[in-house]
């Protein structure tokens, strides 16, 4: 279960091949993308520099994949997570779950993200005309994590 | 006891610094007590922790609570919510 934390960009169709060419029991791939926008809480966004802890991060997304390969049944999961300085439009992070049917990849996709924001050590500043600001973690991303525990393991 | 501590973010820029080496008193054995120790030496750390809300810390690289013990050699990190996806 590969977890790459970089600065370059990344090819979500050559990802996602190399990750589902090894394995014909792949009948599913469910993949997210997150994309830096340009506008935040009312503010045109110019740039985004992702900070990170380096070492933490790596663990912390191998750790979310395996909590998702315990869940359910599962043939891989792939993240790969940009840091450094990015552009609206540029493409943040990418997660590819691959399964036998369309029901685990979707679910266990959304887990990664959703434990993603909360649980990895990434941390967002943006710059807008008014100068440079971090951004605060949402509660809705909170919230988003809670449901996967009151559904049940 | 020796620990290395780490900053992150909105904190390592309000302490303007990213990591120290601090030898803590045999008295501080878990996380919250090295975050009071630390806010007890004084600025800049008594404000940047009381002004940013909901630090988070972990111990080698893994997330920790309150109660965590702390042990010698030990890498601790504080930093804010985290922001990332």
């Amino acid at each position: 279960m590969p977890v790459r934390v970089q600065r370059e960009d990344f090819d979500a169709g050559r990802e996602i091949g190399q990750l589902r060419a090894a394995d014909p029991k792949i009948g599913a791939v469910a993949a997210f993308i997150g994309v830096a926008r340009d506008v935040n809480d009312g503010d045109a966004v110019a740039t985004l520099t992702l900070e990170h802890y380096p070492g933490m991060t790596e663990r912390a997304l191998e750790e979310i994949c395996a909590q998702a390969r315990a869940r359910w049944n599962i043939a891989d999961v792939l993240v790969i997570h940009r840091v450094g300085e990015l552009r609206p439009t540029d493409q943040i992070v990418l997660v590819v779950v691959t399964s036998a049917h369309r029901g685990e990849a979707f679910f266990a996709c959304e887990f990664v993200m959703d434990y993603l924001k909360t649980e990895a050590p990434f941390w967002k500043k943006e710059a807008t005309a008014d100068g440079t600001r971090w951004v605060d973690a949402r509660d809705a991303d909170e919230h988003a994590r809670a449901r996967w525990k009151a559904t049940g393991a | 006891m020796k620990v290395t501590v780490l900053y992150f973010a909105r904190l390592r820029e309000a302490l303007q610094r990213e990591r120290e080496v601090i030898d803590v008193p045999a008295t501080v054995v878990t996380v919250a007590q090295l975050r009071a120790w630390l806010v007890a030496r004084g600025e800049p750390w008594a404000s940047s922790f009381a002004e940013i809300k909901r630090i988070r810390a972990a111990i080698d690289q893994a997330m920790a609570q309150d109660a965590s013990p702390l042990h010698d050699g030990a890498e601790v990190a504080f930093f804010p919510p985290v922001t990332g996806g």
